[in-house]
């Protein structure tokens, strides 16, 4: 077997397993890839791996019943292990209200993901591309710690009602963050695609990530307060990505989300941001590219959570459709949160007094009642006045919602994908976002960390 | 007794405890034919040019059961098994993985080992060298568990989570329950060219059960059950952990919090159960203290740290007061890093990171210890390496790092006793921290107002703000042994690729004085 399934290869492993059940029902996913990381810090490698893994999960269901089982032993032995384990496990399981029958066969959108010059992206290469970075670093006279990650594999899941879906991608990523040797300025920059070619130049990303390190030496530490903050792609979707998770109907019709009406229902249909706010979900977008259904094989569709600030949408799982009476609308593909055309300096060129904000850290729920996060700058803060960038400032704590990023805005730039993960590059969830003017962020203290 | 010798004492005494090491005997990865896949492993590293090489053959058991209210949500068996190869080429690192256990396979991921760390030499300025460590021929360890939880039938266990979720949804106002419990059971075989040669069966499990109270006027509040730690035992910690007994309780907080006293916000002493103290710990003096962060290796994710560089740090940071003793260990019994040996094949030491209140130690794996042996005059490393499973390279993570109890056999109570104005806080929550470990903001599951020395009610909406090293110096109080518990985490993050640690901290309860308390509440709109 290569180091991941074909759709064949796919086809014919979750058919064999189908073939053995004596379930009444039976749904089976295999994942496959190739993880190849090259890990760097001080201006050299410091670790790097090449692995390959492929499992299968096994669902049997005896009416209400189920339990799952994976397994890495692809053999015959260790398939029909898994398949019987299921089975014995099912058994014993008590019915669960709430299982769905399995999803009949299905349509799903195209999506090109998989890219094979990044599959072939191999140590060799990646050594080449840290080097790259790193002796442009040490020129500089400074210290890079950085990632260069690449995988390649395909999933699929089908079940005996018929169902197959299979999905292949790559994705490569190149993060590095840069400090001075006395460790009084840090800068971070990162670039992730389906598509290795449309990363960012090992050379360029060293570049950004200097002029940030460099630029943060000396910082004004600034009372902590409500500010105007420019925040740039990464940060605002480090903040974004929160919603993924709060569009949920389930929790807003329980009376228990920021979505919940007090005394009962839902905000859909309520302005919940600035009119410019669209977010969509779509797995084809090419920015976003991935997989066009769910775990157990519901074709995600393109969907529009806000729609010029008025709530559109919430995510709703087969069951809770179901008892609603509605349309599933699962979560997936990514967010996009629609922008404007202006570059992040012409952003900044607009701003009278504020921050520039790099990326946020350690973001953590405080209230769900109120989406209230907490977390901090991190890898470049810095002052703004009168349209320009005049100096660092020292890292700021904050506490503060992404619905009230979305409702403070002052301006959009032009959307770019980033990650919404804190280790940034191309992993975490998959968002299409701008760089925005956002006014009365609330800061609560300030960070000596650099 | 002075100072240094209750050091040594409770430092010994903790060490008691450590878990014999029984020849575990039938342990199915200490067979020849493994045995004699891992030499072959590492014969071909070292034809294909490996100074030194190791192998971890690695199968991971997982079980989870989760429920909500009254009905199952998900029971899933997990297995995941493969071998993986780290080597060293003139001072560069190498590692591969593979999950087909066979002779062409382990020697074809060795050599692929060796062709990786030849490619990263080109970027490799300083070669890395290993600190000494003593032979291992056969060594086998094994988790002190009672009940294998992998033998208790899935009925049991539905059952006994069922009842706990009828006994929380019984407290008008409490409205949802989730309940869960997942085990670990992973078994390790490890080898390397230094003549070491493991075995062990490590265990861990983790119940967890969250209510959330929901009224229409106030809202919504959730308790979860941070008083029950995750732990490194079998089946008899869940029993133990009596969620049928104590889920009627946690939901009468969850409903009382709704319509609790919002805090006001300003300056408090705080009193801190170990069930929340033990992620402070975690955060402020476990990872700061870690020497791979120290040195920048873990700057572009995890982060740096303020304890840093070590000549300027170590014997002379003054992190707390000085009856502020931190110990490094992974031996206690039943806690979640306790291990024979760590992934470097080295038998652990019990040690103290800060002792007196100073910083004098950091966690260390082999390839770190030559960076601070002119500093701290050891030679040998404390036995930090560890790698989540056989597809994940060893690198530094923290041993269980532990607050010892201090010489008076003060309780919780006393500590409140102690206290004009103030807030107690029960259970970890909400946590953040920069990535540099100065600054951290904390809540807890429970807080209550003390005044004159007595709990006068529940608050809500309270977190705390502190910079790591005024917190730890405004410590003035702490409880004696008998007050010590252990908590911890079963999934710490760090590294790229991310990777999961599980760890133990253990503390007594303590007070911090005059510390910024925030409102987290607002108007819900």
């Amino acid at each position: 077997m290569a180091e991941w399934l074909s759709r064949d290869e796919a086809r014919r492993l979750c058919e064999r397993v189908l073939s053995l059940t004596r379930a009444e029902g039976c749904q089976v996913s295999v994942t496959s890839g190739a993880h190849g990381n090259t890990r760097y810090a001080a201006n050299e490698i410091s670790t790097g791996g090449d692995t390959a893994d492929a499992t299968l999960t096994v669902s049997a269901r005896f009416g209400k019943r189920t339990a799952s089982v994976t397994t890495n032993a692809l053999d015959d032995a260790g398939l029909k292990r898994a398949q019987e384990a299921s089975e014995r496990l099912a058994r014993l399981a008590p019915e669960n209200p709430e299982l769905m029958p399995l999803l009949p066969v299905q349509t799903y959108q195209p999506v090109s993901a998989f890219f094979p010059a990044t599959a072939a992206f191999d140590a060799a290469r990646r050594a080449d591309a840290v080097a790259q970075a790193t002796d442009a670093v040490q020129k500089a006279g400074l210290v890079a710690a950085g990632f260069f990650d690449r995988i390649a594999g395909a999933g699929a899941v089908a079940n005996s009602a018929g169902l197959f879906a299979y999905h292949a991608s790559t994705l490569a990523t190149h993060t590095l963050t840069v400090r001075t040797p006395e460790g009084d300025g840090s800068g971070w920059a990162g670039t992730g695609h389906n598509d290795a070619a449309r990363l960012a130049s090992p050379a360029g990303l060293a570049e950004r990530a200097i002029q940030k390190a460099r630029g943060g030496r000396d910082p004004v530490a600034l009372e902590p307060g409500k500010y105007t903050v420019v925040l740039e792609p990464t940060a605002v979707g480090n903040l974004l990505g929160l919603l993924g998770n709060a569009f949920n109907a389930r929790t807003a019709d329980e009376g228990r989300s920021f979505f919940s009406v007090r005394g009962g229902g839902t905000k859909l249909g309520q302005r919940v941001a600035d009119e410019r706010v669209t977010i969509v979900s779509d797995a084809q977008d090419p920015d976003i590219l991935t997989r066009p259904y769910t775990g157990e094989g519901l074709p995600t569709e393109r969907l529009v959570w806000i729609e010029n600030g008025v709530l559109k949408n919430l995510a709703y799982d087969r069951f809770w459709a179901d008892k609603q009476g509605v349309k599933p609308t699962p979560s997936g593909g990514g967010l996009r949160l629609t922008g404007g055309t202006g570059t992040l300096e012409e952003l900044i060129a607009g701003v009278d007094r504020g921050l520039l904000v790099t990326r946020f850290w350690y973001i953590r729920s405080v209230d769900p009642r109120t989406l209230l996060f907490t977390g901090l700058t991190r890898d470049g803060v810095f002052q703004i006045e009168q349209g320009r960038v005049t100096r660092a400032a020292r890292n700021l704590r904050f506490n503060e919602s992404p619905m009230a990023m979305l409702g403070n805005l002052v301006a959009l730039g032009r959307p770019e994908r980033v990650a919404g993960g804190e280790g940034g590059g191309g992993f975490g969830a998959t968002l299409v976002v701008p760089p925005l003017v956002v006014r009365d962020f609330t800061f609560t203290s300030v960070s000596e960390a650099v | 007794m002075d100072r240094r010798d209750f050091v040594t004492t409770t430092a010994a005494a903790a060490a008691a405890t450590l878990v014999p090491r029984p020849m575990a005997a039938g342990l199915p990865q200490a067979d020849a034919s493994i045995r004699d896949l891992c030499r072959r492993a590492l014969d071909a590293a070292r034809r294909a040019g490996a100074g030194y090489a190791d192998v971890r053959v690695v199968r991971n058991r997982s079980q989870s059961v989760s429920t909500r209210e009254q009905q199952i949500t998900n029971l899933a068996d997990e297995e995941t098994f493969g071998f993986g190869v780290r080597v060293l080429v003139a001072g560069a690192w190498g590692f591969a993985a593979s999950r087909e256990l066979n002779v062409p396979e382990v020697e074809r991921i060795a050599r692929l080992a060796v062709t990786q760390a030849k490619a990263n030499r080109r970027a490799v300025r300083r070669p890395v060298t290993l600190a000494p460590t003593p032979a291992v021929p056969d060594g086998r360890w094994q988790s002190p568990i009672e009940t294998d939880p992998f033998t208790v039938s899935i009925e049991d266990k539905v059952a006994l989570l069922l009842r706990a979720n009828a006994e929380a949804l019984k407290v008008s106002g409490a409205r949802f329950v989730n309940s869960s419990m997942a085990f670990v059971l992973q078994e390790k075989t490890f080898a390397s060219t230094d003549d070491i040669f493991t075995v062990q069966k490590n265990y861990r499990c983790l119940p967890q059960l969250s209510i959330t109270a929901v009224d229409p006027a106030a809202g919504f509040a959730t308790r979860q059950s941070a008083e029950v730690a995750p732990a490194g035992r079998g089946y008899e910690w869940v029993v133990q952990a009596d969620f049928p007994g104590r889920a009627g309780r946690w939901a009468e907080e969850a409903v009382q919090r709704l319509t609790a006293k919002s805090v006001e916000p300003g300056r408090y002493d705080l009193i801190l159960e170990p069930s929340h103290l033990w992620l402070t710990i975690h955060e402020s003096i476990a990872h700061p203290t870690e020497l791979d962060r120290v040195m920048g290796y873990e700057a572009n994710y995890a982060g740096t740290s303020f304890a840093a560089p070590p000549e300027r740090v170590l014997g002379k940071l003054k992190y707390g007061p000085e009856f502020m003793n931190i110990q490094g260990d992974r031996s206690q019994a039943g806690t979640l890093s306790a291990c024979g040996w760590d992934d470097d094949g080295v038998a652990p030491e019990t040690y103290l990171i800060i002792k007196n209140g100073i910083l004098v130690d950091y966690q260390t794996t082999r390839d770190q210890v030559a960076w601070i042996t002119p500093l701290t005059g050891r030679t040998r490393s404390h036995g930090c390496s560890y790698g989540e499973s056989w597809s994940d390279v060893q690198f530094q993570r923290m041993p269980n790092v532990s607050l010892l109890p201090g010489e008076q056999a003060l309780t919780t109570e006393d500590l409140i006793a102690a206290t004009d104005r103030g807030i107690y806080i029960v259970g970890n929550s909400s946590y953040s921290i920069d990535q540099q470990r100065y600054n951290f903001q904390f809540s807890g599951q429970a807080a209550y107002e003390v005044q004159g020395g007595k709990i006068v009610g529940m608050l809500k909406d309270v977190a705390y703000q502190a910079r790591t090293v005024d917190f730890w110096n405004s410590m003035d109080m702490i409880g004696g042994q008998g007050s010590y518990r252990i908590g911890g985490t079963f999934n710490d993050g760090k590294g790229q690729p991310g990777q999961s640690n599980a760890v133990s901290h253990g503390c007594p309860p303590a007070r911090f004085r005059n510390v910024t308390v925030l409102n987290t509440g607002r108007d819900r709109g």
